[in-house]
């Protein structure tokens, strides 16, 4: 083979290997056809929170969920940022909907501090980094899941979450984990994976709520349920209430929303 | 051939144990983080990668560099390249060995390492990493020691090695595109999402890979007493000038776009690092340092590194400086900054995570040595000679 | 035919098939205690007679549980099914800690015994948390 030879082959496999059709649905599967959205089949369903910020009255409000959550799930606190892991925590206005501040924000919204986690989104990054499938979205209820057993601590899906939902143990988290602080229901990480907010769901297979919304049961504060079923609660609040979710500019159609109306 | 690694002057002996020395003792500090988790590093929830990660995104690309020698040699027939050609490809073997080992030791979990291949993922960048820079490994480690092995028995080297010569050219591509994929496909780490990312990848590569050669060829020349040749060197001085240039030139289409289309989100990386965000500016002595050497090596090598080799040497360090610490430190520090939340966290490499880095480069430096003492002592023999005595 | 270097190479082998050789050899010194898990935890020994017996025959746990355990993490955390239909068509609830330990509340007579003895060392405790040991079983 001489040189112009190979000059030609080289471009001919690199214009097949980049055909746009073909590295499209490579991406993203399906995206090209131009079909309806399929209906959903039975029993599939898309779990959703909606969290109202108004109807939370005091710090202790947020402290009851992140608790709740905290405790039955085994996740560490270390008392340091540098070995932080948290599923569920509060952000100001401007940190959670960056780009959305100005400086005449209502002085009340400005200072809320708004409830964080997972937003379980239909296109998840993190997943579609995951090099063990260790994340995953479950297709019939919308949860992205973590086998912990799988994960090989890359972090990749940290470095690709835009919400900060991911924490990784950085230490063995048993080392604080001790005594009336351990849950002896629920399993603790091991040193050197990845952990996140997983929509409780070891609570959803009893028939449970998720923990965060059950601490403000009564309140109006936290709505969860099937947002593909139109008769849901959760489509119920989206139906009579304006709410906004974080980043919605990235296409990862996050499943967590939030309403400040009354704020 | 291997045997001849083992056997060498005093002072390669010295360098060697010197290596080994280092070696153990980030073996030690690996035993320690190994043991007690990544808390020992500087690295946090905030900031989730640091140090290894970024080496080994800069060495991927010294790795690459070698098709700068590859194709001038082999497609165009340059025959100037003919003696250092091999150096070129030792050189991406130790790095790309350098890369795992950079992969390896920042994994949570390196004991479920296999997962990777147990449970393979191609919708995953890392799963196409990992396939290209074991396959560059070997592609180097191939061609490299069969070519050599028939210099030694003086005889051309066999027709079945083209392809994968040929081969190793795309690959080298490949490598430093993929490793880009890695950042440039993440929503919300604005500094990564861009498209010229692996442009950008290569051009710096293709400058700082060579440019480091060519201070390992002086080296070789001076302590192991064998040539090159100057004109090898001066041409490969101009590949890294131009290469260089052409880095420079990116960044510049960097600046442009972000702060010309004022968008802040975009804006806040570069800020960070170039000036400082919100009061935190740790990266900003290093990039200004960067910056500065960049634009002082590219006007040393236009002009009087042309006729000066001891100037080509120093131009070839500060640009090997100024790109180490572009992608070796600003770029994935950088891309942490601000958080999803737009906070601002600094990262500072901690003492056993810097052990363990400098093992690994140690690593990488036992194994260059050890090749190029092969290649120098299969070299030095002039043709038809008996090759059983070392020079 | 002359072997150069004579003395250094039978040297050198000795030593290598000396260093091989050396588990078996060392082995063979002392033989280990055969493996005797207990099933006599407190839980158990509660149950009605009838009851006791695990979601799967004996013999098959003794041989699969490994591979069987693996499955139920797969069912629970890929399909969301975390109800398991035992050969009897039993449902049992699929959980490592809450169903498995429940009853096997002792590890080290149980589960340890064995693991130990073959010098297999699973990662299950890294984060499944072990019962409180009852000092002594029964």
């Amino acid at each position: 083979m001489d040189r112009r030879q190979f000059l030609k082959m080289a471009g001919l496999t690199s214009l097949i290997s980049l055909g746009g059709f073909t590295t499209v649905e490579l991406i993203r599967p399906g995206l090209l056809d131009a079909s309806e959205p399929p209906a959903a089949a039975p029993g599939v369903k898309r779990l959703a929170m909606v969290i109202d910020v108004s109807k939370f009255r005091s710090e202790a409000a947020y402290k009851k969920s992140i608790e709740a959550c905290h405790k039955i799930h085994n996740v560490p606190d270390f008392r340091n940022p540098k070995d932080e892991i948290k599923w569920l925590w509060t952000e100001k206005y401007e940190n959670t909907f960056p780009g959305t501040e100005h400086p005449f924000v209502k002085d009340s919204v400005k200072e809320k501090p708004f409830l964080l986690m997972c937003n379980h989104c239909q296109y998840p990054p993190c997943v579609r980094v995951c090099p063990t499938k260790a994340t995953y979205k479950r297709e019939f209820d919308g949860l992205v899941a973590m086998d912990y057993h799988r994960c090989i601590g890359c972090r990749f899906c940290m470095a690709a979450c835009p919400y900060g939902a991911r924490s990784f143990n950085w230490r063995d988290p048993r080392e604080v984990l001790k005594d009336e602080r351990l849950d002896r229901e629920f399993p603790t990480r091991t040193k050197g994976v990845v952990e996140k907010c997983n929509f409780c769901v070891e609570r959803l297979a009893k028939d449970l709520i998720p923990a965060c919304v059950e601490a403000q049961e009564g309140t109006g504060a936290m709505f969860f349920g099937d947002i593909d079923d139109p008769g849901s609660e959760v489509r119920e609040v989206l139906r009579t209430n304006y709410t906004l979710r974080r980043k919605p500019g990235l296409g990862t159609q996050p499943n967590a929303y939030y309403i400040i109306g009354g704020v | 051939m291997l045997e001849k690694a083992l056997t060498g002057s005093a002072r390669y002996k010295t360098w060697m144990l010197f290596l080994a020395v280092i070696i153990g003792l980030g073996f030690l500090a690996y035993l320690r983080q190994f043991q007690t988790g990544l808390t020992l590093t500087g690295m946090s929830r905030d900031v989730s990668w640091g140090i290894y990660i970024a080496q080994f995104t800069f060495l991927v690309g010294v790795a690459a560099s070698a098709v700068m020698l590859v194709i001038p040699y082999y497609l165009h027939d340059y025959k100037a390249f003919g003696k250092i050609v091999i150096f070129g490809e030792f050189l991406a073997i130790a790095s790309v060995v350098m890369c795992m080992l950079f992969i390896v030791v920042d994994l949570g979990q390196p004991m479920r390492l296999l997962n990777v291949i147990l449970h393979p993922t191609p919708g995953s960048v890392l799963f196409w990493d990992m396939i290209v820079l074991n396959g560059y490994l070997g592609l180097n480690l191939l061609c490299g020691w069969v070519v050599l092995e028939c210099e030694r028995k003086d005889v051309p080297p066999p027709k079945w090695i083209k392809p994968f010569i040929y081969l190793s050219i795309p690959w080298a591509i490949s490598i430093h595109t993929v490793t880009a994929f890695l950042y440039a496909g993440l929503p919300g780490r604005h500094l990564w999402l861009t498209a010229i990312l692996a442009p950008r990848f290569l051009a710096s590569a293709f400058s700082s890979g060579p440019a480091l050669l060519i201070i390992l060829v002086f080296i070789v020349r001076k302590y192991a007493n064998y040539d090159v040749g100057s004109k090898a060197i001066r041409t490969l001085a101009t590949i890294v000038t131009y290469a260089a240039i052409a880095n420079v030139f990116f960044m510049g289409l960097e600046f442009f776009t972000v702060f010309y289309s004022n968008i802040p989100s975009h804006e806040h990386a570069l800020t960070y690092m170039f000036v400082g965000l919100h009061g935190y500016n740790n990266l900003v002595p290093f990039m200004w340092t960067s910056a500065v050497l960049a634009i002082g090596s590219i006007l040393l090598l236009l002009t009087k590194a042309k006729k000066s080799e001891g100037i080509l040497f120093l131009a070839c360090i500060m640009l090997f400086t100024s790109f180490w610490i572009d992608k070796g430190i600003g770029l994935i520090l950088g891309g942490f900054v601000p958080t999803p939340t737009e906070h601002v966290t600094e990262y500072l490499p901690k003492a056993n995570e810097i052990m363990i880095t400098l093992g690994v480069w140690a690593i990488g430096f036992f194994i260059l040595s050890a090749l190029y003492k092969i290649a120098v002592s299969v070299k030095s023999v002039p043709a038809h000679a008996e090759p059983s005595k070392e020079a | 035919m002359k072997l150069y270097d004579g003395g250094k190479i039978i040297t050198g082998l000795v030593i290598f098939v000396g260093l091989m050789l050396s588990p078996f050899i060392l082995g063979m010194a002392k033989p280990g205690e055969k493996p005797d898990p207990k099933t006599d935890t407190p839980e158990i020994q509660e149950m009605e007679e009838k009851d006791r017996k695990c979601v799967e025959p004996k013999e098959f746990m003794r041989t699969s549980h490994m591979v069987f355990i693996d499955s139920w993490r797969d069912q629970a955390l890929r399909d969301g099914d975390r109800v398991y239909e035992n050969s009897e068509g039993k449902e049992i609830d699929i959980s490592l800690q809450n169903t498995c330990m429940k009853c096997h509340s002792n590890k080290k007579k149980f589960c340890d015994e064995c693991h130990n003895y073959m010098a297999v060392k699973p990662y299950c405790w890294d984060c499944h948390i072990v019962p409180e040991e009852k000092e002594g079983g029964v």
